[in-house]
């Protein structure tokens, strides 16, 4: 299997990555190579078969529904590179959105 | 001066009060000081906060009081595992100043058992590899050879164990990643059912796979460190509520009629001759103890791989999206007139290192439209399969036994192609992928290049029978004396 550029570049997009050409050209190469391995699966009959997305056999665990302590806002707020007052900072959304 | 103690001599001494909590911690932190500069197995140490802790059980121990089942234990986190004290930077430059306001759960019960947390360990960024050299802050030394890699991702915390820094050590397993180091350095490394161990407080790779798990330099050690950190806990629903077993109280009880299973696909020619020698000789060790040895087929362990690396990315690719310069970690500085995606990419871009870019954009692209059929949904049926062969294995057999890896510890830089680093996970991937358990113990050596290099023997058990699993483990190990064999600098100096 080989990926174009363009592919690579779409994916990058989706995974918030910004890849300079080299690096863009390195991944095509790679993952490329990593895909034919992946192809492997391809060759096993899964008809039927339910798929597995969790080892574990536990079905949804409800907690009592008591207000419990949570970590104070001001020790998150501290986390974060940039805050204004009590809220984190972002760059303008609005007008131009996730251009 | 003493060759280092280990995790039982430790609790016995100290509570014994033949030596302080205090001196075997300054002991620990004397070998780290010696050595550590060159195996960089820590990230940092914390030898005023672990002191201090140490007294605090010498003056329990004084007043009579119980100071817990591993009090004095001088114990390692892996840097993925966060501690409220000291920075979790994951081996990444996006968290390289990164503080926890909050401590792991698997920390808080060892530090509730008296263990004294000495420092943060090495790892590969976000555990992807299995090497340690993927940590954006260099790469941890094998102590049997320092031009070779401890193995990884817990590589770190391996390293420490296996050259005496530290009798304990805490790691966490996606593919292989407690096991193939424990191998790789010569001491015991344990992964344990998903769902044992809470995982609240380990950083998400891959949340269906992950578990946190122990290394210590014996079997006893490390399944007295398993009993502490498992158990239930209401910050993981997917931590299991099944009673954690006394593993210690009938762990030198030979099992009844053992029969041991090993899987035809794990003697490959392909493995190192001395790795095959290695679980022949522990077939014999295992037939002269009463065993009935049984060979298993599992045609599907050759499809391990391509379904990890699609199950495991993808699920790193959506658990590595909160990494966006916003709430903690790195924060990209913009250039006039960008925006919120360009915060997001150019914050990420600077902060991940090239593995993790390389997983995320994977696990990016089997999740894309279009090909999310082929690869994520066909990937979860085939792990399906897999869970079932593996299901039918054990209704055959106690447990299965075989290499852990494929090779001794291999050198630094030689596989420089991602592919050959995932092929190392071979034999480890599939329990993380089925969430059984598995157990890595010295089982021989090598002569590489001249070197002495330790190999691993793999036991893998059905899901939450680690009972089984250590006392398989400690019938080889009470037969055989490689897990008391050290490199130069795990002796005593």
């Amino acid at each position: 299997m080989t990926l174009d550029l363009d592919e690579i570049r779409h994916v990058a997009r989706l995974a918030r990555l910004r890849l300079s050409d080299q690096e863009l050209e390195l991944y095509r190469t790679q993952l490329s190579s990593i895909l034919d391995h992946i192809a492997k699966i391809g060759e096993l009959n899964v008809d039927g078969v339910e798929p597995m997305a969790h080892p574990s056999d536990l079905t949804n665990r409800l907690d009592d529904d008591v207000v419990e302590e949570a970590l104070p806002r001001d020790v998150l707020l501290a986390l974060a590179p940039e805050v204004e007052d009590s809220f984190l900072s972002v760059p303008k959304v609005l007008d131009g959105a996730e251009s | 001066m003493h060759e280092p103690l280990g995790v039982l001599d430790t609790v016995e001494s100290v509570a014994n009060r033949r030596v302080s909590a205090v001196e075997v911690t300054g002991e620990c932190l004397r070998r780290i000081e010696a050595h550590d500069r060159t195996l960089s197995c820590f990230r940092e140490t914390y030898p005023d906060r672990v002191v201090d802790a140490a007294r605090r059980i010498d003056r329990l121990i004084a007043s009579g009081e119980d100071p817990g089942p591993l009090a004095g234990v001088a114990c390692a986190i892996k840097d993925n595992i966060v501690t409220d004290f000291g920075r979790t930077t994951c081996g990444s430059r996006f968290l390289a100043d990164f503080r926890s306001p909050f401590s792991a759960t698997a920390v808080r019960r060892l530090t509730a058992a008296g263990a004294l947390i000495i420092g943060k360990t090495n790892c590969d960024e976000f555990a992807m590899g299995s090497s340690t050299e993927h940590c954006a802050f260099g790469c941890t030394r094998n102590p049997w050879d320092l031009d070779r890699v401890p193995g990884g991702s817990s590589g770190g915390s391996a390293a420490a164990v296996a050259a005496g820094l530290c009798p304990a050590a805490l790691g966490s397993e996606t593919g292989g990643s407690i096991r193939q180091p424990a191998a790789l350095c010569g001491t015991v490394g344990v992964k344990p059912s998903y769902g044992r161990v809470s995982r609240f407080g380990l950083v998400a790779f891959g949340s269906s796979l992950d578990q946190i798990g122990p290394f210590a330099g014996c079997v006893r050690s490390t399944a007295l460190l398993l009993r502490v950190i498992a158990g239930a806990d209401a910050r993981d629903s997917t931590s299991t509520p099944l009673e954690v077993p006394d593993y210690l109280a009938a762990i030198d009880e030979p099992i009844p009629d053992l029969r041991i299973g090993v899987p035809r696909q794990y003697l490959s020619d392909e493995n190192h001759p001395a790795v095959n020698e290695a679980v022949r000789r522990a077939i014999e060790v295992f037939t002269g103890l009463g065993a009935e040895v049984l060979e298993i087929d599992l045609p599907l362990t050759a499809y391990g791989i391509a379904t990890y690396y699609i199950i495991a990315t993808a699920e790193a690719s959506s658990n590595l999206a909160r990494f966006d310069g916003v709430r903690y970690g790195r924060r990209a500085s913009l250039a006039e007139g960008e925006g919120l995606y360009d915060l997001y990419a150019r914050s990420r871009s600077e902060g991940f290192g090239a593995e993790v870019k390389r997983r995320i954009m994977l696990g990016t692209y089997v999740l894309s439209a279009g090909y999310y059929d082929a690869y994520y949904n066909r990937a979860l049926k085939v792990r399906r399969l897999i869970k079932q062969e593996l299901d039918a294995a054990f209704a055959r057999c106690h447990a299965l036994i075989g290499p852990t890896a494929p090779t001794p510890a291999f050198a630094i830089g030689e596989k420089a192609d991602p592919l050959s680093m995932y092929l190392c996970d071979l034999y480890t991937i599939n329990a993380n992928i089925a969430g059984i358990c598995g157990i890595s113990i010295p089982a021989g050596f090598a002569q590489v290049d001249g070197r002495t290099l330790p190999v691993g023997l793999q036991i893998q058990c059905k899901a939450f029978d680690e009972a089984t699993m250590f006392r398989v483990a400690r019938m080889f190990e009470k037969s055989t004396d490689y897990h008391t064999k050290r490199p130069e600098m795990g002796k005593g100096g």
